[in-house]
């Protein structure tokens, strides 16, 4: 029972982490041609929301590490590689707002804008992968016995690739891209919420909405395809792993108040992107298509683990797999972090309220241009 | 076993390199956090629009380091899965827990009130940024708290127990984890040294200012708010610097043998005020110090409030010999006979794992019992010889002993420069001074770094004591991959310092030609 609340919670940061990469997604569109004033505004628009994309991404780990720390170890230590570039990415992306406009940055605006670009790619798509692998699987066996190895104490052991195999492997890239993408769509969504007295550049975001959104939703339908004709491993009640054709769909059927999830957060972020798209008076399509990627992460995130599912399927090792009985916390230690996750709607409240007040009013060029620490 | 050796060395290194450049920004943000907070205050409290453009001005500069900060902390988090993910299984129940709470309690107060507190000038009321300003402060104290719980955990293990069936250490007893003396001791230390080092920061800006005699009386409030904080961080660090210093002795005693450069104790124990190290062969043939001045009796006394008390060598250590308080020479454990019972520990388990194979749940009950009782030693099975178990005894010692001295300068530094505030205001701007306030930054950042070596140095070869060698807790990952990131991170964290230091030097430099009011508003 802990085992899943605590799934659920790592659901639940996975899903808002995904929405809060419209940061990246918006990094990723400042290559394009925009006037220094629209440029101006994106940074500044972005760079008020970019370190609670961070946050995520650090408490998202934490979290991961609390509650399934076998994962922890296999997936982080195995697949160096993958992870190594994620956090590359976003170490340069910590800095360079803050230091991109600052008088002696040394190596000028354009090379933090850089990073920023190479954080909004990279960032996407190598965590879409890394979500991918908890499908498409990785090469990894675990002997915990090994730690009584004083000459070789290693538990778990990853193909020698270390991660760049992950990266290679196209269905991984395919919701790799899809979230890039999607990143993109919400960006372009949050820029029309967020920034004011721009009219052309708001009719650009919502061209730039739908174009984006349309391929995002054919790599997602890909995907989706793809995960469905999908095997897996699926835990016996003795705890042994055994294969399944096409578990993810049999898991949206067995659990089919998923699907009903599924199919209202895919509703909720069509809706938001298209009247986005073509209802120039509406600004509230992060919302809609906000909560519906909320609401579809998570079922990603269910029928990932819940139901016996392997979520990290060993190709090496079918019993190395991981699951979240055999992979996580001692039940004292869920049961403490339980007791700590209460405070968490205190602090959805705080964060809510701030974000409100300070995003009443939408950003202008003059609030930035007065503003002593814009970016 | 070679590659397994230098993965070793070198994950120790990207760690080293990591947390090292962590600290050198964290201690700034930790201080100068609670100095903007009360430069904001006086602003709130009195009106005068003068707080306010000061505000803003160390506010900027704590954006700036908060940045540098926020960059190296994510890699120190992810590198216990990616570099020492055996460690991240063994004792993941109990390590991450205090990661999880310290980034659902603390991170995302910090990213929350932290753009209240750059961007909520004119969009919440003053009460509300005021309020703002100081949860930023208090969320990057708990920040610390978290960590620094988590840490010590690491130097003390307590309030758990191994569950031979997962191989793994679980957690018992959670508050026995959180409210640790060592623990407790671990934070106070460390944010106090925050207040000195961001006093220490904010004096050494300031004097440069006077020094160039501009925005005087910016600079001389500013060095007045830094030298109060600063001298109460630095009290208060040496306070429970003690207090961690009996700590160590108690559960970490060969490090204190390190620290000192004592190999072999005696009753009536001196401490080293100022030594230098013989050479290692030197050290080992029972000639430890090439020169040095001793405080008579002074470690008996420091450690256990009794000048005549014994304090154990690293030599007694290994032996697990001791001095009564009636002179009478004891033996209790030692070196070997803790490899012994940690190799006792390993059997034992080993025999489980096989009972449990075989589903005998008797032998399983019987070989777990044996793991209970001999766990206390359990890593010292992995150690090779006693040698293995001692720490670097060079870099232990002159890092204790550069913090110490580093740290007493501080302590004259700032009862100075309270006594020319208050009665000899006008040698604030005497050039000397000035230049010695300047300096004093590079002072307090080797005594900062000199600290955290020590901690970091001072405990291995355990990455948990007695429990688990650093070296039994990597990843499989090749030499080359982690040598390879190793120079990746030093080249950016590198470029990242050099960039915020030009951008810090840069903005101060400008606020040494405009009013540093008008030009942050």
């Amino acid at each position: 029972m802990l085992q899943a609340y605590w799934w659920l919670l790592i659901a639940v940061l996975g899903a808002a982490l995904v929405f809060l990469l419209f940061v990246q997604g918006g990094q990723s569109m400042l290559a394009c041609g925009y006037s220094p004033e629209q440029r101006k505004l994106m940074v500044n628009s972005l760079g008020r929301k970019w370190e609670f994309t961070y946050t995520t991404l650090v408490v998202f780990g934490g979290a991961f590490f609390a509650s399934f720390p076998l994962f922890y170890s296999t997936s982080f230590g195995g697949a160096y590689w993958l992870w190594m570039l994620i956090l590359l990415s976003f170490v340069l992306q910590a800095v360079s707002y803050e230091f991109r406009n600052k008088r002696g940055n040394i190596y000028g605006t354009g090379t933090y804008d850089a990073f920023l670009m190479f954080n909004g790619l990279v960032g996407c798509v190598l965590l879409g992968v890394a979500v991918g692998m908890m499908f498409f699987g990785g090469s990894f066996t675990i002997v915990k016995t090994n730690i009584l190895d004083g000459g070789a104490p290693i538990i778990s052991q990853w193909v020698p690739t270390h991660g760049l195999e992950a990266i290679i492997c196209w269905k991984n890239l395919l919701l790799g891209f899809a979230v890039f993408f999607l990143a993109r769509t919400m960006a372009a969504l949050y820029f029309i919420n967020n920034i004011g007295g721009q009219p052309e550049l708001t009719a650009s975001m919502r061209m730039k909405a739908l174009y984006n959104g349309l391929i995002f939703a054919v790599l997602f339908v890909a995907f989706l395809v793809v995960l469905m004709l999908q095997p897996g491993l699926r835990a016996t009640a003795g705890g042994a792993l055994e294969p399944v054709e096409n578990i993810y769909l049999h898991n949206l059927l067995d659990m089919w108040y998923f699907l009903a999830m599924l199919l209202v957060g895919v509703v909720m972020a069509l809706y938001g992107i298209f009247r986005s798209a073509f209802d120039k008076a509406w600004r509230c399509g992060i919302w809609w298509s906000g909560i519906g990627v909320v609401l579809v992460v998570m079922v990603l995130f269910f029928i990932a683990g819940y139901n016996g599912t392997a979520y990290l399927p060993s190709l090496t090792d079918a019993q190395s797999s991981l699951t979240i009985a055999n992979s996580s916390s001692s039940e004292f230690t869920l049961t403490v972090m339980s007791w700590v996750s209460v405070l968490v709607p205190f602090v959805l409240a705080y964060i809510v309220y701030f974000w409100y007040k300070m995003n009443a009013k939408p950003l202008t060029a003059q609030e930035v241009d007065s503003d002593s620490h814009s970016y | 076993m070679n590659d397994l050796l230098g993965t070793v060395d070198w994950s120790r290194a990207q760690f080293a390199l990591t947390a090292m450049y962590h600290w050198l920004f964290v201690p700034l943000t930790i201080g100068l956090s609670v100095i903007v907070a009360i430069m904001e205050t006086l602003y709130v409290r009195t009106g005068n629009e003068r707080w306010k453009g000061i505000t803003k001005f160390w506010m900027t500069l704590f954006g700036i380091n908060f940045a540098c900060g926020v960059a190296t902390g994510l890699i120190l988090e992810f590198e216990f899965g990616t570099n020492w993910s055996n460690y991240s299984w063994f004792v993941g129940d109990i390590f991450g827990a205090p990661l999880a709470i310290e980034g659902i309690l603390a991170f995302f107060m910090e990213a929350t009130f932290v753009a209240v507190m750059f961007f909520g000038w004119k969009k919440v009321s003053k009460g509300m940024h005021l309020a703002a300003t100081w949860l930023t402060a208090l969320g990057v104290s708990l920040s610390a708290l978290w960590i620094l719980i988590a840490n010590a955990w690491m130097q003390y293990p307590v309030g758990m127990e191994f569950d031979p069936a997962q191989m793994r250490n679980v957690m018992s007893d959670f508050w026995a984890v959180a409210l640790s003396p060592v623990a407790i001791n671990k934070f106070f230390h460390a944010v106090f040294s925050g207040w000195t080092l961001a006093g220490v920061f904010v004096i050494g800006v300031s004097s440069w200012l006077l020094l160039r005699k501009r925005n005087v009386e910016a600079a001389r409030s500013s060095l007045q708010v830094g030298t109060w904080v600063g001298l109460a961080g630095i009290l208060l660090t040496f306070f429970t610097g003690h207090g961690s210093a009996v700590e160590v002795s108690r559960v970490q005693p060969m490090k204190l043998a390190a620290m000192e450069g004592l190999y072999d104790g005696s009753v009536g124990q001196d401490i080293v005020a100022f030594g230098i190290l013989n050479s290692e062969e030197k050290r080992a043939e029972g000639d430890p110090m090439l020169f040095s001045i001793d405080i008579p009796h002074g470690l008996s006394y420091l450690i256990y409030g009794d000048g005549d008390h014994f304090v154990p060598g690293i030599n007694d250590l290994i032996q697990g010999r001791s001095i009564t308080a009636d002179g009478d020479t004891v033996y209790g454990l030692s070196y070997y006979d803790k490899k012994v019972i940690g190799a006792q520990a390993q059997e034992a388990l080993r025999q489980y794992d096989e009972a449990r194979k075989a589903g005998d749940t008797e032998a399983m009950a019987f070989a777990a019992q044996q793991v209970k009782e001999n766990f206390q030693y359990f890593g010292y099975a992995y150690l090779a010889d006693p040698a293995a178990a001692v720490p670097p005894v060079g870099m232990t010692f002159y890092a204790f002993h550069i913090m110490v001295f580093a740290g007493g300068y501080l302590l004259l530094l700032f009862l100075v420069l309270i006594f020319v505030c208050y009665r000899k205001p006008a040698v604030l701007e005497h050039p000397w001074l000035c230049i010695v306030g300047i300096l004093s930054i590079a002072v307090v950042w080797v005594c900062s770094q000199a600290g955290w070596v020590l901690a970091e140095v001072g405990r291995q070869p355990w990455v948990i004591q007695d429990l688990m060698p650093t070296g039994v807790a990597i990843s499989g990952i090749p030499a080359s991959s982690v040598k390879l990131t190793f120079w990746i991170f030093s080249a950016i964290f590198t470029g990242l310092l050099i960039a915020e230091m030009s951008i810090m030097l840069r903005f101060i430099a400008s606020a040494s030609k405009k009013d540093i009011q008008s030009s942050n508003n």
